[in-house]
């Protein structure tokens, strides 16, 4: 068997549906996903199986998955095989949650080919399912893993009570086991101020806002994680419906406040973008929050027409590769926060000296 | 809407709103004028939120230690971890669950996916074995032509199990 080192490695170099999305014209909606829980009947969750019981759950649930056609040519891990970095670097491709990173044994992951479908395996349920796609594209995130759940059903027992759905650890996804979130790029909105008062509605609505990376996290260069919250009750059609409703209203809003920053003091804006843009091409340090910032602001100028479409997707694959893990797997080393904000520094020096100065007479078309 | 304020003692509609932190963790309560009264919430300095709100989302029913038969996993444990040990907890925490699944979610009945190839294949799996079974009691009671007509129930039943499996 090859070292998990050289798998991912190969998984940094290959094209990936989050890196390599030159086709993404979505203005807010930076990515949606869709996940759906599962556990085995007859099985203790994984949070209460002894050792040797987990063990034999991952490895009959590994092998069900990395035999399903979709996840043909892809990577099946141990987490336990994986060094800290390694697991950082997963975590920052949004391809495993950080309570997987802190299992200590028994646990595994299965990621396709092109990155955009991952089986998580005990984390908090013995299967965690997830699909994920740039843009705003909850039809067919729906269509495909609804297949990939069903496919996988034809090879395991799932536990399911026709009363309460799929059994969950956590009664919170009981039902469908559904969460569908979309990561949404809000720039207007946070420099209007006025993301308290959209967190607090969608909160009342029954949907969670969270930070880039999920639960905790900060939400630096005003990408927030916004999902359904209750998961029994209603069909998993209704709830993306409702979820794709209110998206569209936050999306409207966040359209509607770009609109009137730039009538109200365009200079303004444009200063903000201007300075990001001088700053990633000379600057020498800078740390991961404040080049999600400047970033989101050169996104901001790409929506606005500031910069050419094509830098959309350069944009959107080094709000990943920013990220302290992918900083120090690109150095081939493990360096420290300051250290990494020179790498960093660097790195975006190269990126922004082939981007053309904004042009801000194109914004006001 | 899943968030209307009802009073999470008794769902009659929440007058008395409370939010108060305990072990900086912000907990907010809402409740009836009734329930309010009863809980001393009146009296600020008689009043703990935090006992009110274990009590009311983990222990409707102080009817001792609860525990599941199948996992051994307990009411405790749940208190603790907010997570449940196995699939069979749901049936022995039936009384626990239902409000709190009522105060967590839109219903408390699911109306979506099913996995149907699964169950169609536990279906045929149970018919399979209790015909096996008859056919077994006929063969030892030499009920000849039963245990011949029991065969042939068998094997239908595993070539319509092997038709599904193929289409």
């Amino acid at each position: 068997m090859r070292k998990p080192e050289l798998k991912i490695n190969e998984l940094l170099d290959s094209h990936s549906e989050l890196t390599d999305t030159a086709t993404s014209k979505s203005a807010v909606v930076l990515m949606t996903r869709i996940r759906l829980a599962r556990n085995l009947a007859g099985q203790p969750f994984p949070g209460w199986a002894k050792e040797a019981q987990k063990r034999e759950i991952r490895d009959q649930c590994m092998q069900a998955v990395a035999a399903l056609p979709q996840m043909k040519r892809g990577l099946a891990l141990q987490v336990e095989t994986l060094d800290d970095l390694q697991k950082q670097i997963l975590v920052e491709r949004h391809l495993i949650s950080r309570e997987l990173c802190h299992s200590k044994s028994g646990s595994g992951v299965v990621i396709s080919k092109d990155q955009a479908c991952v089986v998580m395996v005990n984390e908090e349920d013995h299967l965690r399912i997830q699909v994920l796609r740039a843009g705003f594209q909850f039809k067919k995130l729906w269509a495909t893993i609804n297949a990939f759940d069903s496919d996988l059903e034809e090879h395991m027992d799932y536990a399911f009570s026709p009363k309460l759905g799929y059994l969950s650890a956590c009664p919170t996804n009981l039902g469908t086991g559904i969460r569908a979130s979309a990561m949404m790029h809000m720039p207007a909105l946070v420099i209007s101020g006025q993301m308290e008062k959209v967190v607090r509605a969608v909160n009342q609505l029954g949907m969670a806002v969270r930070g880039l990376f999920g639960e905790g996290s900060d939400a630096s260069g005003s990408i927030f994680q916004i999902s359904n919250q209750t998961t029994l009750g209603e069909s998993e059609e209704g709830i993306i419906k409702h979820l794709q409703g209110v998206l569209n209203t936050i999306v409207e809003q966040e359209l509607n406040a770009r609109e009137k920053l730039l009538e109200a003091d365009p200079n303004k804006l444009h200063d903000k973008i201007g300075r990001a843009y001088g700053i990633l091409q000379n600057g020498y340090l800078l740390n991961s929050s404040e080049a999600m910032n400047l970033l989101s602001l050169i996104r901001l100028g790409i929506d606005l027409g500031v910069f050419g479409d094509a830098h959309r997707a350069v944009v959107d694959r080094l709000f990943i590769e920013c990220q302290p893990a992918h900083v120090q797997h690109a150095a081939k080393g493990s360096f420290e926060p300051g250290q990494r904000d020179i790498l960093r520094g660097r790195r975006l020096r190269a990126e922004f000296a082939k981007v053309p100065a904004p042009d801000f007479n194109a914004a006001s078309r | 809407m899943a968030n209307s304020l009802k009073c999470d003692l008794c769902s009659k509609p929440a007058t008395v709103h409370l939010t108060q932190i305990v072990n900086n963790k912000i907990h907010k309560v809402d409740l009836c004028e009734a329930c309010a009264q009863a809980k001393g919430v009146t009296d600020p300095s008689g009043f703990s939120l935090a006992d009110l709100l274990l009590k009311a989302s983990l222990n409707p029913e102080p009817t001792g230690e609860a525990r599941c038969e199948s996992c051994g996993f307990t009411q405790q444990d749940f208190k603790k971890t907010g997570r449940f040990g196995c699939p069979s907890c749901y049936q022995h925490f039936g009384g626990l669950l239902e409000p709190m699944l009522d105060s967590m979610h839109k219903g408390i009945a699911h109306t979506g996916k099913v996995p149907r190839r699964a169950l169609e294949r536990r279906s045929l799996h149970e018919r399979l074995s209790l015909l096996e079974t008859e056919l077994d009691s006929a063969v030892k009671a030499e009920r000849y032509e039963d245990a011949a007509r029991f065969r042939d129930e068998i094997s239908q039943v595993k070539q319509a199990g092997v038709r599904r499996e193929e289409t």
